[in-house]
């Protein structure tokens, strides 16, 4: 019961019927999911970049890492641009980010260089955790960025925590914990979902559904495959969400940030995504076919759509565009090589930062 | 100076630490409302409100994980895991994010959570209410364990802990929460009201993590130990009259290898006693580092003196658990071999 501000809020939550009803049409705001926001010129422009960004950053590491610069693990990003474009953009200043360990576009996103992230990944001095983390872990306090975590689920409950702190502090921030189909089936994530409704804590839980959990198909592992229903159980409103259209994504994270942030407890948006890639560098992807892939990328892909609306209501010229790749190409080009120039860290990083 | 038991010791150190900082956070299974299932909360709620001192659902993982989220994000959690025996759901958070973020993120983060928890047998708890679990954790670098024998030691250490920038797994002996036991169990208990070792401050202080105490000067041999096992090996040395030193590590990790190695330099005998099993037991890692830094002053292997390599026992708790008279036949051993 603790941190509940009044008693008169244990009446007030009725997330689930909340939902029901707003799916069924009573309510006069749309429900979550279903409403496309409308961008204008600058904001088209805005997340044509930063996805880009992402996208060339990923298309560099994993040439890297062919190249032997990266070694271990590297979790790329491709396909799924969208979610975390469209979330950044209804974040406010001091709301939080904590992710799994497909969390390099959440970096960039977070406004974190690509120089550090890319430094990291290669393990040298300048990398955000100084060569210790590698591509799964990395933060930074100042962007708001509490990782980057390799154990698959386990920072749902830390993203639980960082809420708490907020309602404690009672600063107005969001804490958004994302997770991926795979983790949702962790126990770890349904005992936050019961703290967090129980303590109405501010807490916005993001399932990037990218339809595989390594090699299994959603459908081979989850009972049930809709993965906004997860939280229903605890009163939790859930919301399925295009997660390759970044308008729908960005409508969707407002609407679910608001909820949080007045007061309502946690929400669930399930982004319905894709990656194009394998789930690491070693994965050859052979458990689903290439027209499978194909399909996404000719029909889905997040990038391609802001373009042809671009060109379409003639915001950019191909020129243009091309002006905005090349400038994002450069701050890619510049960090890779930052990345295989800067100096490995110094031997005696192995044994500083174990404690304070 | 007031007499207190362990557990009114621990209290108290929450209630101070919690006076003087309103980040620290208290909360755990039955730890609110009904003030913990060995009364250690009790009536911090009512002091300090539901909103610092409440309880959990029961489920381990989430309570520690959320207490991290909420310790990087400023605040100092005191959580308590109702039993040792059911911290292992928790194992993963407190190895792989509370123990690990400070360096993955290169000093960016740190969790200064604390980690009560009641540890050891003596209750007929059976095996999963009496388990020593320490070694699970005196492996992971990252973390420190203290394991407190007197409300002395327990108030300041706790103190210390949550006042800590690192994550600390602080173990609480539960035979030893109304008085010192020294392994009789068919004779009765004395209380920490009338011992001198549960003369506590009211109000703050410290004690280092990482400093052992001698609870006995000797020459004869040196007993590296903790927790219950503190009071045993003083009773088997009452009992054989053999002039051994007790040295009670109170912190594990942190290791206080200095004061071992001076003891054992001395003493030239070694015996290391507790109540967790044997293999990979915190005794080897001890003797281990006795060897290394004592090798030629020894005259004589060092002994480890531990429960047996099973699983807890229940009805047999009393042949497992080492008492004083098995204790005092191995120090007897210890001393008179050449």
């Amino acid at each position: 019961m603790a941190p509940r501000k009044s008693a008169a809020s244990a009446g007030r939550r009725a997330g689930a019927s909340k939902s029901a009803k707003s799916r069924s049409g009573k309510s006069a705001k749309p429900a979550i999911g279903t409403e496309i926001a409308e961008f204008d010129k600058e904001q088209e422009l805005g997340v044509y970049r930063e996805m880009l960004l992402i996208r060339r950053f990923e298309e560099k590491a994993g040439q890297l890492y062919g190249m032997g610069f990266i070694g271990g693990f590297c979790h790329l990003y491709i396909g799924q641009e969208a979610v975390i474009t469209g979330i950044q953009h209804a974040m406010r200043d001091g709301d939080q980010l904590i992710t799994g360990y497909r969390d390099h576009g959440h970096m960039l996103a977070a406004g974190m260089t690509a120089r550090g992230v890319m430094a990291e990944l290669t393990g040298r001095q300048s990398g955000y955790s100084r060569g210790k983390g590698g591509s799964m872990h990395m933060f930074s306090f100042e962007k708001n960025f509490f990782g980057g975590h390799g154990i698959v689920g386990a920072q749902v409950p830390l993203g639980t925590g960082l809420a708490f702190a907020n309602r404690y502090r009672d600063n107005g921030n969001v804490s958004i914990a994302f997770y991926g189909d795979g983790a949702s089936n962790q126990g770890q994530v349904y005992e936050s979902f019961n703290m967090a409704e129980l303590w109405e804590l501010p807490v916005v839980y993001v399932v990037e559904n990218n339809r595989y959990a390594m090699g299994t198909a959603v459908s081979r592992a989850s009972a049930q495959t809709d993965f906004s229903q997860r939280g229903v159980s605890f009163n939790i409103p859930g919301y399925q969400v295009d997660g390759m259209d970044v308008r729908a994504v960005f409508a969707a994270a407002e609407a679910a940030l608001e909820h949080a942030r007045s007061g309502n407890g946690p929400i669930i948006l399930e982004m319905l995504t894709y990656r194009y890639r394998g789930h690491s560098m070693s994965d050859p992807a052979k458990y689903r076919s290439k027209d499978e892939v194909q399909k996404m990328r000719s029909e889905h892909d997040p990038i391609e759509q802001v373009k042809v609306r671009l060109l379409e209501k003639g915001w950019a010229s191909e020129d243009e565009l091309k002006a905005i790749d090349k400038s994002v190409r450069d701050i890619v080009a510049d960090s890779a090589e930052f990345a295989q120039t800067d100096p490995e860290p110094d031997p005696s990083e192995l044994y500083t930062d174990i404690l304070a | 100076m007031v007499q207190m038991t362990m557990i009114e010791a621990i209290r108290s150190a929450m209630d101070v630490t919690m006076e003087r900082d309103e980040n620290v956070v208290v909360f755990g299974e039955d730890v609110g409302y009904f003030g913990g299932v060995f009364r250690c909360t009790a009536g911090l709620q009512k002091k300090y409100g539901a909103s610092r001192v409440f309880d959990s659902p029961i489920n381990e993982s989430g309570i520690v994980g959320a207490g991290i989220g909420m310790a990087v994000y400023g605040l100092r959690p005191c959580i308590e895991v109702q039993f040792a025996d059911y911290i292992y759901p928790a194992y993963d958070q407190i190895v792989s994010e509370a123990a690990r973020i400070r360096y993955r993120s290169a000093g960016d983060f740190t969790a200064p959570i604390t980690i009560r928890s009641p540890v050891g047998g003596g209750i007929f708890g059976g095996q999963t209410h009496s388990q020593s679990p320490e070694a699970l954790f005196t492996h992971v670098s990252g973390l420190k364990t203290v394991v407190p024998s007197t409300p002395y030691d327990a108030k300041g250490l706790l103190i210390a802990s949550i006042e800590d920038d690192d994550p600390v797994v602080f173990f609480e002996h539960k035979r030893l929460y109304n008085g010192p036991f020294d392994g009789h169990h068919e004779r009765p208990a004395q209380n920490w009201t009338t011992h001198p070792l549960g003369n506590v401050p009211e109000g703050h202080y410290t004690l280092p993590i990482g400093k052992a105490a001698i609870r006995r000067e000797g020459s004869a041999a040196t007993i590296v130990t903790y927790g219950t096992m503190c009071f045993v090996a003083e009773a088997a040395v009452q009992e054989t009259g053999i002039d051994a030193e007790i040295i009670d590590l109170r912190t594990l990790l942190p290791l206080d290898i200095e004061t071992i190695a001076q003891s054992v330099t001395k003493t030239g005998r070694c015996m290391v006693l507790h109540e967790a099993t044997l293999t990979s037991g915190f005794g080897a890692e001890i003797a281990a580092q006795v060897q290394e830094n004592c090798f030629y002053s020894l005259e004589a292997p060092i002994l480890r003196v531990t429960g047996w390599d099973t699983p807890y026992p229940h009805a047999q708790e009393w042949d497992y658990f080492p008492g004083p008279a098995r204790v005092g036949r191995e120090l007897k051993e210890l001393t008179e071999a050449m």
